[in-house]
């Protein structure tokens, strides 16, 4: 275990004091989420792909796809799987071998968006019904962790999949086609420390966190996925409120994965 | 299967609940000699046993924290608790399922009392219905209460969604596959926090309040069932009254 995974006791109390002035240790606002820049097709072995840096959080997300057999109880739809990598590259404190329940929970968290949002239209990847239809594999890779990976995989694979071309050719499948995006969610993490809420938590403030939530909202402001993390709680007040930020973050955020 | 009618001109659901109705909750605490505490739950058609371990000394040691317990829950599928049986073994889901139960018992749970142990959580689901995290973190927090580990309160869960374009409470299988949107959310009643909340599907913002006024409701419900069990395990069973008399007269004493 790395020193790096503990936050000293100054630098927490430090944290402390200046959220309770309104301010971080960075000096963002508590609903500012730190400089974005996306790159999108970086590799081009893979069908569509995206480098996300989130401040110095930085991700890489490809997408392959290939036909194959869809599953029995969805036999006109294409099958999208997201599976995520946490490697020592990123982190002292991450592990080689099988993904463990950080990177599975990141990878559902990723999934859900991007399938409960409708961001592809998974019938319109139908080859043959109950033979064959596309499948849609997000591959998430972690290259330096500086806190709130949930919100940088989720831009990453939304910019990622509008960037894919499907590779009918190739399966001799005709022509090939750029993936239809339909919705563009997106999805905002924020982190409780004591009672205060930000945004996009960098990694002490992650460390110190007493709880998490990421809420994924659609362009008409509705609800598509949330997911609540960590030992503490919040109050309905407190999430009325993290969804009224929420609101109003994620235009920005959205115009900002698009434009690119 | 997308025209399939939910909720009937009645109001009724397909198992004839009413929208903001419980399934049929049963719950049972200390039926496993082995574990330090345990529970059975029968909720609807799911079935779960819970059984826990702990405060006890953690391996391999690197993993203990010198401040506190470390709270480990797994949650388990049975093969055969579904229609197609499931391959044994830990799946993506379930590890997803036991982090965030893991994280919202340990909300309750008083760590710090016992540094360097582990509080291990078992949940066993042997017949699965839709709800099944839920009722399994409501099974697991009379289980750790049967075990004596101290906590500031139970955690009481149940799950709303949206069905038919109604927000509805406690969905089963069929409301869950064809339904719009599943909120499985967790509370600590005695403060109000919401210690497990997931969504997925499609919700207003007032829907969602909605949804989620109408879990917390069901939590308080579901709250007073735990207590019961566990006053029911505990309850010091009355002594028969004997009059003196009668016993001397009938030869007794």
């Amino acid at each position: 275990m790395s020193s790096n995974d503990v936050v000293s006791e100054i630098k927490r109390g430090y944290i402390y004091r200046l959220a309770e002035l309104g301010k971080r240790i960075d000096g963002r606002r508590f609903d500012e989420h730190r400089p974005l820049i996306i790159e999108k097709s970086p590799i081009s072995s893979a069908e569509g792909s995206a480098r996300v840096k989130l401040g110095k959080t930085d991700v890489l997300i490809g997408i392959k796809m290939e036909p194959g057999e869809p599953y029995p109880d969805t036999p006109n739809s294409g099958v999208m799987t997201t599976s995520a990598e946490m490697g020592p590259v990123a982190s002292p404190t991450f592990e080689s071998g099988p993904p463990g329940e950080d990177a599975i929970e990141l990878a559902r968290v990723t999934d859900r968006a991007i399938r409960e949002g409708e961001v592809i239209d998974l019938e319109a990847l139908c080859i043959e019904p109950e033979k064959k239809v596309w499948i849609v594999f997000i591959d998430i890779h972690v290259l330096d962790y500086d806190g709130n990976l949930f919100d940088a995989c989720q831009f990453g694979a939304l910019a990622a999949l509008s960037s894919t071309i499907v590779p009918a050719e190739k399966f001799g499948l005709g022509k090939d086609f750029p993936l239809k995006i339909q919705h563009y969610p997106v999805s905002v993490t924020f982190a409780k420390i004591r009672d205060k809420i930000l945004c996009d938590p960098g990694l002490d403030e992650e460390k110190i966190a007493d709880a998490r939530i990421t809420i994924s909202l659609d362009e008409n402001n509705n609800i598509r996925a949330v997911q609540k993390g960590l030992r503490g709680g919040f109050s309905q007040e407190e999430i009325k409120k993290i969804i009224n930020m929420a609101v109003q973050i994620t235009p920005t955020l959205r115009k900002k994965i698009l434009e690119v | 299967m997308e025209n399939i009618k939910l909720i009937d001109e009645n109001g009724r659901r397909v198992d004839g609940r009413r929208v903001d109705e419980l399934r049929p909750i049963k719950i049972e605490a200390g039926v496993l000699k082995r574990a330090d505490g345990s529970a059975y739950l029968e909720w609807g058609k799911n079935k779960i046993i819970v059984g826990v371990y702990g405060p006890r000394e953690l391996h391999p040691r690197h993993l203990q924290d010198p401040t506190k317990a470390i709270v480990q829950c797994r949650y388990t599928m049975a093969s055969f608790s579904v229609g197609e049986r499931k391959r044994p073994g830990p799946d993506r889901r379930s590890v997803e399922i036991s982090k965030i139960i893991s994280e919202a018992l340990e909300n309750v749970i008083f760590t710090r009392q016992f540094p360097r142990t582990s509080i291990e959580i078992y949940i066993e689901v042997l017949e699965a219905n839709a709800g099944t995290r839920c009722a399994g973190i409501t099974a697991a927090s009379v289980a750790l209460a049967d075990a004596g580990i101290p906590m500031r309160d139970l955690v009481p869960a149940c799950a709303v969604g949206k069905v038919d374009g109604q927000i509805v409470l406690d969905l089963v299988k069929e409301e869950d596959n064809y339904g719009e949107a599943d909120i499985p959310m967790a509370i600590v009643p005695h403060t109000g926090e919401i210690v497990l909340l997931q969504m997925d599907g499609c919700m207003t913002q007032d829907e969602f309040y909605k949804a989620l006024d109408m879990g917390i409701k069901a939590c308080k419900q579901i709250y007073n069932l735990q207590k019961e069990a566990l006053k029911n395990k505990y309850r010091i069973a009355e002594v028969e009254e004997i009059d003196v008399d009668e016993a001397v007269a009938g030869g007794e004493l």
